[in-house]
C-alpha cells in the first residue's frame, strides 16, 4: 500500500506492507537511531514523535501515520547534542543503545510539562528502560538540562 | 605540557557525540542491506530427540536460501564460553544436534532473502520429536539416571571435576585451617541455606551478528561481543576451519554485563556464510534473548558460620550447588567465586572450607553475569553474617567492623593473596554515616503505618583472572604527533576506550584529545583476553602504562638522534624532546613529521601485561527501605554505597558503573526471576513478564569512593565493573529483617514472601 | 506481530461495522494488544478517522470516544476533577507515556482484559459501553459479554452528584501489570467496589455505606473470586483486596466529594 508522510520535515512516499511496524519503516528510511529493545511495547527504545507526541514506533500502526509528521532523533540533532552534552557530563550516555528513545522522550517532556519536579520527571520517563546507568546519572542530566533551559529562558 | 592530569578527571566519553545523536554505530546498523536473514527453529521440548526432520517444504518457500539441520554440521564439540584456551568450560556443544536439551535449543537454521520468507519456512519445517523426561530440579540432577549429556565425545579440557555421566559440570573442594576445631570453639553457629535465581543481564541490545567473506575470501564476523578474540577461536572450533581464515570485528555494543562473554549468536550466521558464500545476519528477538541465552547461574548456597560470643568469627564453611543448565558455559569458573570471593571478606576467621557441585539440567544454559558467582556467594555470606549478629544480639555493623579484612591481611580463602590495598574499613565507616546508620538502625515506625529500616552488606570481587588473563596494547606516533591507541579490550559502553586514553594521556603528558582509540578487530588489534573478569582497567590499563613507557623511550631515542646527542642526554615532556642541558630541543610535532622522512625507527610500541594476583576491590552498601507491613511490599527509599576501586580513573564513569550495578542488584533483590513451568517452559520470556527496575523502582542512589592505592595497578587502580552488583540483594534482605523480622533466604524478595513471613511470625 | 494484507479507514460507523462482520477482518485500536499476537488478518479496520478521539463533557455526562488515548484520559481536567484524581492514578502506572499516547480506551475496554486498570476504574464510575448496534450497556455487563462483531464507539459516564472516587492498585514493580486493582466510588450512600486483576477481569459489587469499615473490607473482599499466577497466589490476592478495599473505604469515608 502507498504511504506518504513527513519524516523529519521531508516528504516521504513509499510502497509498504500494511503490517510493517513503523519502527522498521523508519529504519528502512535510514533512521538508524530508532532501536528495538523488545517485542512487547515495554522498553521505550523505539520512541519517536508523531505530530509532536512521543509514541512507540514498534506499536503505532504504520498506516495510521499516513499523512502525519514524524520526528526521529535524526530530525532533532541540535537538541540531541545539547541535551547529550549534559548526559555525557554525567557519564550517563554509556552503551548508548537506549539514548535515542530516551532523548526523544526527554525532549517531548520538556515541551509538554512546565517546570516538572523530580517525581514528574521519573513518571514521564518511566517507560524508558536503561540497563547501564541505574537512572541516577540520567536524572542528574535531565535536571541540569531543565535548569539550563530555564536560565536561557530568563535570558541569563 | 599537560597541566591537569587526565587520570581522575571526569571527562566525557570519546564516543559520546555519536551515541547521543543516534548515529548508526551498532551491529545491526552496519549490516549489509541485502544480507540473508537468519533465524533459528527452536525446540518446544525441554528434553527430546529429533527422530525425523523434513525441510523439503521449507526449502520451497520463495526466497529461501538454505535450511540446515544436525546432518549438515561438523561433529567435533566446542564451548561458547569466552575464556582463555584451554577453556575450563567443557566442550559439550555442536552447532546443531539431534538432542534437544532445553526449550529453545536449536533444531534448525533457516536463511532467506527476507524475514517473511524465513518466518514462513520456519513454520513449514516438520520435526518429529521423541520427547524425553527432562531433569528440571537442579537439586536432583547429580547422579540422576537421566543424563543431559550422555554422549561419548563430550570432553573437559581442564581438570575441573566434571563427569558427564553424573550430570556433573564441575566440583571443587578447598579448605584452610582446622575447621572442626574452629567450630568446636565457636559459641554460636549459624547454618542456613540461601537460594539465588537465574537472572538475565537484559542489556538493551539483544545478541546479534552478521558475517561475510571479505576481499581476501576470509570469513569476517561483525558481532556485539565482549570477547572479540575468543570468538575467533570459538568459530574456528565450531566451523572446523583455521583461525587464519576468520576475522572478528566489534563495533559499538549495546551493553553486555557478561551476557556477551558467551558467543551466543555468532556461530549461526557464520555457518550460513561459510556454506552459502553470502553475507548473513542474525538478530535475536528479546524472547530468544530471554529464553535461550546465558543468564546468571541459579545457586543454592549453604553457609555455616561460627563465632565466639564476643563476636569473633572463627570459621566459615560454604557449599554451593550451581545450576549450569543444558550446557556448561562458565559453569566450572563462576562457582569458584561463590566461595573464593565471599569468604575472604572475613579473612580473620581461623578456618574455612569451600565445596561445590555444578550440575547440568534441562533449562537454558547459564553463563557470565556481572559478579560471576561472587554475587550469589555474597548474598549468602552477607545474609548469614547478619543472622549471626542477631543471634549474638550485636549490631551487624559492629560485628563486621570486628571481623573484616583490612589492608595487609592475608586472605587464605583468596588463594592466599594479601590485601595490598584495602579500604573496606573506611568504606564501612563512611557508608554508615551516609545512611545515618546509628540513628536509623534497626527501624522506625512511620505515621502512615509503614516501617522504615536499614540494612548493610559488604562485597569484594577481583581485578582480572590471576595468572591467566593477558592484555596487550599498541601505541604509535602519527603525523604532527597525535597518537593511535590500539587495544583488544571491548568497550561495551562502560567507557574503557576513554579511560585507557586518559591513562595514556598522563603517561605521554598530553591531553586525551591527542589520543585516538580504535575498537577491536582481530586482524589489527593487539591481543586481549577480552572485557570480562573486571580486567580492563587493571590489566589493559597496566599494558597502556608499559607501552607508553616503551614508546617514550623510542621518542627520546629518535629525538636524541635528531638533536645529534646521546639518548641519556635528553628528556621528553610531552611537547618536545629536549637536552637536559637545555642546549637544543625539538617539538613532538616536528619529530613526528620527520619520522616519516628518511627514517628507520618505527615510533611504535606494543607491550603485554599479565598479573599473578587479582587485587580485590571492596565495597560497602546500605539500603534504607520502607515496608508496608499490611502487604509486605518493600520499597527502596535510599541506597548508599562506598567503593574502594583503588585510584578512580574517571569519577563520572566509575560512579555510573556503580549506580548501574546497584540498579541491577535492586532488580535482582526485588523482582527479577527466571522461572519455568513444570515442563521447563520459561515464564520469563519477555520484558512484560521479566520485570526490570524502572526509574521509579530504584529509590535515591548515592555513591562515594574511598580509595586505597593498589601498587600493582595502573595509577593505583583496581577494578569496578562487577563488584557493584553484589551488595543490594543482601543489604535489602537484611533491611527487610530489620524492619519486620522476616528473613528472606530465597530471592527475589517479593511482597508475598514478606507478607507470608509476617503472618508466620504472628502465629 | 500480526500480519495483514489490507488496511482501511472507514468513513462511517456503518462501513466499519460491515467490514467487521467478516471474520478475517479485525478492528485495530492502539495496536498494542494485537501486536502481541501473530495472527494473520485480511483487513485491519482503523477507526481513527471517525472523530472518536475526543472526550465530551456536559452537565449530564462524559462521553469518551473509543479512539481517545489513555494519555488523553489521564490528563483530562474534567475527569480528574470529577474523580479527585482517581482517573490519573488508574492510568499512570501503565507502561509509560509513549505507550499511553497510542493505547486507546476503546481497545482497553473492548479487550476486557483481566489485568485492566481502566476497566476497573470505569466500572466503579458506573460507565456504559456504547455499542454501535447493541446500544448502551453497563460496563459490568459488557465485561461478561462474549466477544462479538459489534463495535464499541464510546464509553459514557453519567455524572452523579456528590460522588467520591478513589483508585488504588498493587504492583510488584511500578509499571508491571497489577497484582490487584481496586476502584471505589461513593454516591448517595452507596459504595461501588470494582476489583480487577484478580487476575480475572473486573467485577463490581454495590453496598450500603458501612459503619464498620474493617468488616466491610473483609466481607467485600470475600465476595470476589481469586486466582493465582506468577505474580501472586490467590490467597495473597484476597488479602491485598481486603487491604486496598479497607484503605479506599477509609478515604471515601472522609475527604471531599465532587461538587463540594
Amino acid at each position: 500500500m502507498e504511504i506518504k508522510l513527513w519524516l523529519n520535515g521531508k516528504a516521504v512516499r513509499d510502497d509498504v506492507s500494511p503490517d510493517m511496524p513503523l519502527l522498521e519503516f523508519l529504519r528502512k528510511q535510514g533512521m538508524y537511531s530508532v532501536k528495538r529493545g523488545c517485542e512487547t511495547s515495554g522498553c521505550g527504545l523505539c520512541s519517536v514523535l508523531v505530530e509532536g507526541k512521543p509514541v512507540l514506533s514498534c506499536t503505532y500502526p504504520l498506516m495510521r501515520a499516513d499523512g502525519t509528521h514524524i520526528t526521529t532523533l535524526e530530525g532533532l540533532e541540535k537538541e540531541a547534542e545539547e541535551f547529550g552534552a549534559f548526559l555525557a557530563d554525567e557519564g550517563a550516555d554509556q552503551c548508548g543503545f537506549c539514548n535515542p528513545g530516551f532523548i526523544i522522550n526527554v525532549i517531548a517532556m520538556t515541551r509538554e510539562l512546565e517546570n516538572p519536579d523530580e517525581e514528574d520527571i521519573k513518571e514521564y520517563l518511566a517507560g524508558n528502560l536503561c540497563r547501564c546507568t541505574g537512572f541516577m546519572g540520567q536524572l542528574r542530566a535531565v535536571k541540569k538540562y531543565i535548569e539550563h533551559k530555564r536560565s536561557e529562558g530568563r535570558g541569563e | 605540557m599537560n597541566e591537569n592530569n587526565a587520570v581522575n578527571r571526569p571527562i566525557r566519553k570519546k564516543d559520546y557525540k555519536a551515541l547521543v545523536t543516534g548515529k548508526p554505530v551498532y551491529t545491526d546498523d552496519l549490516a549489509p542491506k541485502d544480507c540473508l536473514v537468519v533465524k533459528l527453529l527452536r525446540s518446544p521440548h525441554a528434553h527430546a530427540l529429533i527422530e525425523e526432520i523434513d525441510t523439503d517444504r521449507a526449502m520451497k518457500v520463495p526466497g529461501i536460501e538454505a535450511v540446515f539441520t544436525y546432518k549438515d554440521v561438523p561433529q567435533s564439540r566446542f564451548t561458547l564460553a569466552g575464556q582463555t584456551y584451554p577453556e575450563a568450560s567443557p566442550y559439550d556443544r555442536l552447532i546443531l544436534e539431534n538432542r534437544m536439551r532445553h526449550v529453545g535449543d536449536v533444531a534448525a537454521i533457516v536463511a532467506g532473502e527476507n524475514e517473511k520468507a524465513v518466518d514462513r519456512a520456519l513454520k513449514l519445517i516438520k520435526v518429529k520429536y521423541k520427547v524425553l523426561t527432562p531433569v528440571l530440579d537442579f537439586r536432583k540432577a547429580k547422579d540422576n539416571e537421566i543424563l543431559v549429556h550422555p554422549e561419548d565425545n563430550w570432553k573437559a579440557l581442564c581438570p575441573v571435576g566434571a563427569d558427564n555421566k553424573r550430570n556433573l559440570c564441575a566440583r571443587e573442594e578447598s579448605e584452610g585451617g582446622d575447621l572442626e576445631k574452629a567450630f568446636a570453639e565457636s559459641d554460636v553457629i549459624v547454618e542456613e541455606t540461601y537460594h539465588t535465581k537465574a537472572n538475565q543481564q537484559a542489556m538493551m541490545e539483544t545478541f546479534r551478528t552478521f558475517s561475510y567473506f571479505d576481499i581476501y575470501n576470509r570469513l569476517t564476523v561483525v558481532s556485539a561481543t565482549q570477547i572479540t578474540f575468543h570468538v575467533r577461536r570459538i568459530l574456528s572450533n565450531a566451523l572446523d576451519i583455521p583461525k587464519s581464515q576468520i576475522r572478528v570485528i566489534k563495533p559499538r555494543i549495546g551493553g553486555g554485563f557478561g551476557a556477551k562473554q558467551t558467543a551466543v549468536s555468532e556461530i549461526y550466521p557464520a555457518f550460513v556464510t561459510l556454506k552459502t558464500g553470502k553475507s548473513a545476519k542474525l538478530v535475536f528477538t528479546r524472547e530468544e534473548t530471554q529464553t535461550a541465552s546465558s543468564p546468571r547461574h541459579e545457586m543454592e548456597v549453604r553457609v555455616k558460620i561460627g563465632a565466639t560470643k564476643e563476636g569473633k568469627i572463627k570459621a566459615i564453611d560454604l557449599y554451593a550447588l550451581s545450576n549450569t543448565g543444558a550446557y556448561g558455559e562458565h559453569g566450572p569458573t563462576t562457582v569458584g567465586l561463590t566461595g573464593h570471593k565471599s569468604i575472604p571478606i572475613y579473612s580473620k576467621a581461623e578456618a574455612f572450607r569451600f565445596t561445590c557441585d555444578v550440575v547440568y539440567t534441562n533449562v537454558m544454559s547459564a553463563g557470565a553475569y556481572r559478579g560471576y558467582g561472587a554475587t550469589q556467594g555474597i548474598f549468602a555470606i552477607e545474609s548469614a553474617v547478619d543472622e549471626l549478629a542477631h543471634r549474638l544480639d550485636m549490631d551487624p555493623a559492629k560485628l563486621r567492623e570486628m571481623n573484616i579484612t583490612r589492608e595487609g591481611d592475608l586472605m587464605p580463602a583468596y588463594f592466599g593473596e594479601r590485601a595490598n590495598s584495602c579500604a573496606l574499613d573506611r568504606c564501612l565507616e563512611r557508608v554508615k554515616k551516609m545512611i545515618d546508620w546509628d540513628n536509623k538502625y534497626p527501624r522506625r515506625y512511620m505515621e502512615n503505618g509503614k516501617i522504615r529500616s536499614v540494612g548493610l552488606a559488604l562485597a569484594m570481587q577481583g581485578s582480572s583472572i590471576a595468572g591467566l588473563d593477558v592484555a596487550s596494547v599498541t601505541v604509535k606516533v602519527n603525523d604532527d604527533g597525535f597518537y593511535s591507541l590500539m587495544i583488544g579490550a571491548s568497550d561495551m559502553g562502560t567507557g574503557c576506550d576513554t579511560i585507557l586514553a586518559q591513562m595514556a594521556a598522563d603517561c605521554l603528558m598530553c591531553e586525551p584529545e591527542n589520543i585516538v582509540v580504535y575498537g577491536v578487530d582481530t586482524d589489527t588489534s593487539p591481543y586481549d583476553s577480552g572485557s570480562y573478569a573486571s580486567s580492563t582497567t587493571y590489566l589493559t590499563g597496566m599494558a597502556v602504562v608499559k607501552t607508553c613507557r616503551s614508546l617514550t623511550e623510542k621518542i627520546k631515542s629518535y629525538g636524541a638522534k635528531l638533536l645529534k646527542c646521546r639518548a641519556d642526554e635528553v628528556d621528553f615532556d610531552g611537547e618536545r624532546v629536549y637536552m637536559v642541558s637545555e642546549e637544543k630541543s625539538i617539538s613532538l610535532k616536528d619529530l613526528a613529521n620527520l619520522s616519516m622522512n628518511f627514517n628507520d625507527n618505527a615510533l611504535y610500541a606494543s607491550e603485554m601485561h599479565t598479573s599473578p594476583i587479582s587485587p580485590p576491590p571492596f565495597m560497602a552498601g546500605a539500603a534504607e527501605v520502607e515496608i508496608d507491613p499490611e502487604t509486605g511490599k518493600t520499597e527502596v527509599i535510599k541506597y548508599r554505597a562506598v567503593v574502594d576501586c583503588g585510584t578512580v580513573i574517571n569519577p563520572n564513569l566509575a560512579r555510573v558503573q556503580t549506580e548501574g550495578g546497584i540498579g541491577q542488584g535492586i532488580g535482582m533483590a526485588l523482582f527479577e526471576d527466571i522461572s519455568y513451568n513444570e515442563k521447563g517452559v520459561s515464564r520469563s520470556n519477555s520484558f512484560m513478564q521479566y520485570r526490570l527496575p524502572t526509574r521509579l523502582d530504584v529509590g535515591d542512589v548515592k555513591v562515594e569512593f574511598e580509595s586505597s592505592y593498589e601498587p600493582t595497578g595502573p595509577f593505583g587502580a583496581k577494578s569496578i565493573g562487577e563488584i557493584v552488583i553484589n551488595t543490594p540483594p543482601p543489604a535489602i534482605a537484611n533491611a527487610v529483617y530489620n524492619a519486620v523480622g522476616v528473613r528472606i533466604r530465597e530471592l527475589p524478595i517479593s511482597p508475598e514472601k514478606v507478607y507470608m513471613g509476617i503472618i508466620k511470625n504472628e502465629d | 506481530m500480526y500480519k495483514c494484507t489490507g488496511y482501511v479507514f472507514p468513513e462511517s460507523m456503518e462501513e466499519a461495522y460491515k467490514l467487521n462482520q467478516k471474520k478475517s477482518n479485525k478492528i485495530i485500536a492502539g495496536g498494542g494488544w494485537l501486536k502481541l499476537g501473530s495472527r494473520q488478518y485480511a483487513t485491519l479496520i482503523d477507526l481513527s478517522r471517525l472523530g472518536l478521539d475526543e472526550i465530551y463533557e456536559d452537565e449530564e455526562c462524559f462521553k469518551i470516544g473509543a479512539m481517545v488515548s489513555l494519555r488523553q484520559l489521564e490528563t483530562h481536567e474534567g475527569l480528574n476533577l470529577y474523580t479527585q484524581g482517581a482517573i490519573k492514578e488508574s492510568l499512570k502506572h501503565i507502561v509509560g507515556v509513549q505507550f499511553r499516547n497510542s493505547a486507546t480506551i476503546g481497545g482497553s475496554i473492548y479487550g476486557r482484559f483481566g489485568f485492566s486498570d481502566v476497566l476497573t476504574m470505569l466500572m466503579a464510575l458506573d460507565g456504559f459501553a456504547g455499542l454501535y448496534k447493541g446500544g448502551s450497556v453497563p460496563l459490568e455487563d459488557f465485561a461478561k459479554m462474549k466477544y462479538d462483531r459489534d463495535i464499541l464507539s464510546a464509553v459514557t459516564i453519567r455524572k452523579q452528584k456528590n460522588i467520591k472516587t478513589v483508585y488504588s492498585s498493587f504492583r510488584n514493580q511500578s509499571t508491571d501489570f497489577p497484582v490487584l486493582a481496586c476502584a471505589m466510588s461513593l454516591s448517595e450512600g452507596k459504595i461501588r467496589t470494582a476489583l480487577g486483576a484478580r487476575p480475572a477481569r473486573a467485577e463490581v459489587i454495590t453496598a450500603e455505606l458501612p459503619t464498620d469499615i474493617d468488616r466491610f473490607a473483609n466481607e467485600t473482599a470475600n465476595s470476589f473470586a481469586y486466582g493465582g499466577n506468577m505474580r501472586a497466589s490467590a490467597e495473597y490476592r484476597r488479602h491485598i483486596a481486603y487491604v486496598l478495599i479497607k484503605r479506599n473505604a477509609e478515604i471515601l469515608a472522609g475527604g471531599k466529594a465532587y461538587g463540594d
